[in-house]
């Protein structure tokens, strides 16, 4: 026995040194170092419709997530960037000049966020930057860019980026109280006023329940039971079967993978039959592979870019939505999810911005952002105003439901 | 639903998820049984055998081949634990073993996430979805099979203990490990069988949970804490005082987050167990002290 076990430990030695080195390779690797993007068309390319950019690339900032717990965010938006920027370089970059965007990974880190910003406007003097990923990293920035007059226009969805607006910080996302409104709006259509509400209990869970709270009160709705869950439980029977008891027509459930899922599950064990409506943060294919077929007849509010396929031909976003869609699939194999949107928004606002103030200087960019007027984004149509940093209405959700594994547009 | 469906379902709920704590209680009792140590690996051990079997069955095998892969590629990573962090420790002081545990669940945990990524994953139901209507409100088929799993651990390891000799030898190196290896019992030996018995639980447990409740990566925490705390209000060492702990744990987290509120139905979960220890400081099962 003994000598067996000798023989075996040498073996086992042997196994784990392979293990580690195969491990330490990865962790090399991993971290995409960013690269900047190749300023300019390629010599040699074909003669694009406009005249070919030249002299110093305008330079913009980007810091995404593109490693960390939030990578399913990070990783699409530096996709949709690389994508974007060989499209416009490609149609005479921006004020004649090459359009140059130099994407840092924040590893999903408020103390990352804020090194890569320093790095992009202290060394890179980038006339603005697009991103981070998530409102926690947005907020570690938020006064810094303020104070230094960068103008930041943030991927994330918080409220607390654009509320109170600061002058130099924009959103791009619809907001919580945007999609609390489509599901109050939903509610109305359907003539239900006795409402059960679950939230996630962490910011995003809390803010979208403080919405609802606040229009449930203005358009006499009563919330008849109110439970939470924690982001990391396995089931939330115990509250369900509290909130079933109350006997509400509807039930609203706010927040983001996995819980949800988990609520839709045990809503179906206890034989729950009231509609039940989710938040756009589940407005992803890994929320419907999650909760299988306890998925089915949810519905949510949500972008139209999950759904763009089957908006109508006549939707002013059609155009947008479709283009990206068709250019993403053709370059990345897969269509692209809500926060490759968002990229597309933040960094078309603000190249549309850079043409509209003429020149590549911080201040009158800030300005020209703020007048953006009409921009059809895959968001919605942003129309930013001096109060009013975030630009859309509830508008920008399509009401969506999902009936056997996928998306459906209802209305 | 009436008040007694209601009744009948939190106390459903919460022994389901109770066992669970329970299980992973199991095996952090087996562990300090043998070796003094608290595992705080556990946990983690439970996320990896539901991982392993969602990648196994995402390559095209059946499912109880997975199963019963994942569960033996958990010992493995257990036994391979026990050697790599525990072993070379030897006569190092127990605070010491259980920092080198606390490690390990972090390099699980990292690895974990390196491999399989950040988002959660599931696996197939074993025996379907339809819901078993009780009263008012109803059981998933799943959360039976990990009652009956939790079930059949417990009582297989408390019949282990008692009738078989190993089982008996392992209980003689915890109570006294001189006399034991005086009888001729290989202590190193047991140890390793106690890291092998703790990982098959908790992967057993993790494989039957992730159709239900999904699995991350980040996971195993959760389990880890409950089942310490199980493992602490039953009696540390006990087996049974374990599986009873967590199972009152979960009826009171259930019951309390029905009839009062689910945001503070963890904190008096916990006020509980801090009742219960203040009452009876060795523990809901007192152990027997050598």
């Amino acid at each position: 026995m003994k000598s067996a076990t000798k023989k075996f430990v040498p073996v086992v030695t042997a196994v784990c040194l392979v293990g580690v080195v195969v491990l330490a390779f990865c962790l090399a690797g991993c971290p995409p170092k960013p690269q900047p993007t190749p300023p300019g068309p390629v010599p040699g390319a074909p003669t694009p419709a406009k005249p070919a950019p030249s002299g110093e690339p305008v330079k913009i900032g980007a810091i995404f997530s593109v490693t960390g717990p939030a990578s399913p965010l990070g990783d699409p938006e530096k996709k949709t960037v690389e994508l974007l920027v060989d499209q416009i370089n490609e149609n005479g970059g921006v004020l004649g000049r090459p359009l140059e965007v130099i994407v840092k990974d924040d590893k999903s880190e408020p103390t990352e966020t804020v090194l890569a910003t320093k790095d992009l406007i202290e060394g890179e003097e980038v006339v603005a930057v697009i991103g981070p990923s998530r409102t926690p990293t947005t907020m570690a920035i938020k006064d810094y860019c303020q104070e230094q007059e960068v103008p930041l226009v943030s991927c994330a969805a918080g409220k607390l980026i654009t509320d109170p607006v600061v002058s130099y910080v924009f959103a791009v996302p619809q907001t919580n109280a945007l999609a609390v409104q489509a599901c109050f709006d939903y509610l109305d259509r359907e003539g239900i006023d006795k409402v059960g509400f679950i939230y996630v209990a962490n910011s995003y869970g809390e803010d979208g329940y403080n919405n609802a709270k606040a229009i449930a009160a203005e358009q006499g709705v009563e919330l008849v039971a109110v439970e939470t869950f924690g982001g990391e439980d396995t089931d939330m029977t115990a509250q369900l079967t509290k909130i079933k008891a109350a006997n509400p027509e509807a039930i609203i459930c706010w927040g983001t993978n996995p819980g949800p899922a988990i609520v839709c599950k045990n809503a179906q064990t206890l034989g729950i039959e009231v509609p039940i409506l989710q938040s756009h943060g589940v407005a992803n294919m890994k929320f419907i592979e999650l909760a299988g077929d306890a998925a089915n007849g949810i519905q949510l509010p949500a972008g139209r870019l999950i759904v763009y396929d089957q908006i109508a031909a006549d939707d002013p976003q059609k155009e947008v939505l479709d283009k990206f869609a068709a250019d993403y699939k053709a370059k990345y194999g897969n269509p692209p999810n809500t926060f490759a949107g968002h990229a597309y928004d933040a960094l078309w606002i603000t190249v549309k911005a850079l043409e509209q103030a003429g020149e590549a200087d911080r201040a009158k960019l800030r300005d020209a952002i703020e007048k953006t007027e009409g921009f059809v984004g895959t968001a919605g149509i942003f129309n930013y105003s001096p109060e009013d940093h975030n630009g859309l209405t509830a508008d920008a959700f399509a009401w969506v439901e999902i009936v056997d594994g996928a998306w459906k547009l209802t209305e | 639903m009436s008040l007694v469906d209601q009744l009948l379902q939190y106390l459903l709920t919460g022994i389901s998820v109770g066992l669970v704590y329970g299980l992973v209680g199991l095996g952090i009792t087996i562990i300090f049984n043998a070796t003094g140590i608290i595992n705080f690996a556990q946990g983690e051990f439970v996320m990896l055998g539901g991982m392993i079997a969602v990648a196994l069955v995402s390559i095209g095998l059946p499912l109880w081949t997975a199963v019963v892969l994942a569960v033996v590629a958990v010992m493995v990573v257990a036994l391979l634990l026990e050697r790599l962090a525990i072993r070379p420790l030897r006569g190092a002081s127990v605070i010491t073993l259980i920092i080198a545990t606390i490690g390990a669940s972090l390099v699980l945990q990292g690895g974990a996430k390196l491999i399989w990524g950040p988002e959660a994953v599931k696996l197939p139901a074993f025996s379907g979805e339809t819901p078993i209507r009780i009263g008012g409100g109803g059981i998933n088929p799943q959360r039976l099979w990990v009652m009956g799993v939790a079930a059949l651990g417990v009582v297989g390891v408390q019949l282990f203990f008692k009738y078989t000799l190993i089982g008996k030898a392992m209980r003689a190196c915890a109570i006294n490990q001189a006399a034991a290896r005086l009888a001729g019992i290989s202590a190193a030996h047991m140890v390793r069988l106690s890291f092998a018995m703790s990982a098959v639980l908790a992967a057993l447990g993790g494989v039957v949970l992730t159709p239900v409740a999904l699995m991350q990566y980040s996971q195993g925490t959760h389990y880890t804490l409950t089942g310490f705390l199980a493992a602490v209000v039953g009696g540390l060492g006990s087996g049974l005082g374990a599986v009873l702990g967590g199972v009152m744990l979960g009826i009171v987290e259930s019951l309390s987050a029905g009839f009062i509120s689910s945001g503070y139905s963890k904190a008096i979960a916990l006020v509980v167990a801090l009742i219960v220890l203040w009452w009876r400081p060795e523990g809901l099962v007192r152990r027997r002290r050598p």
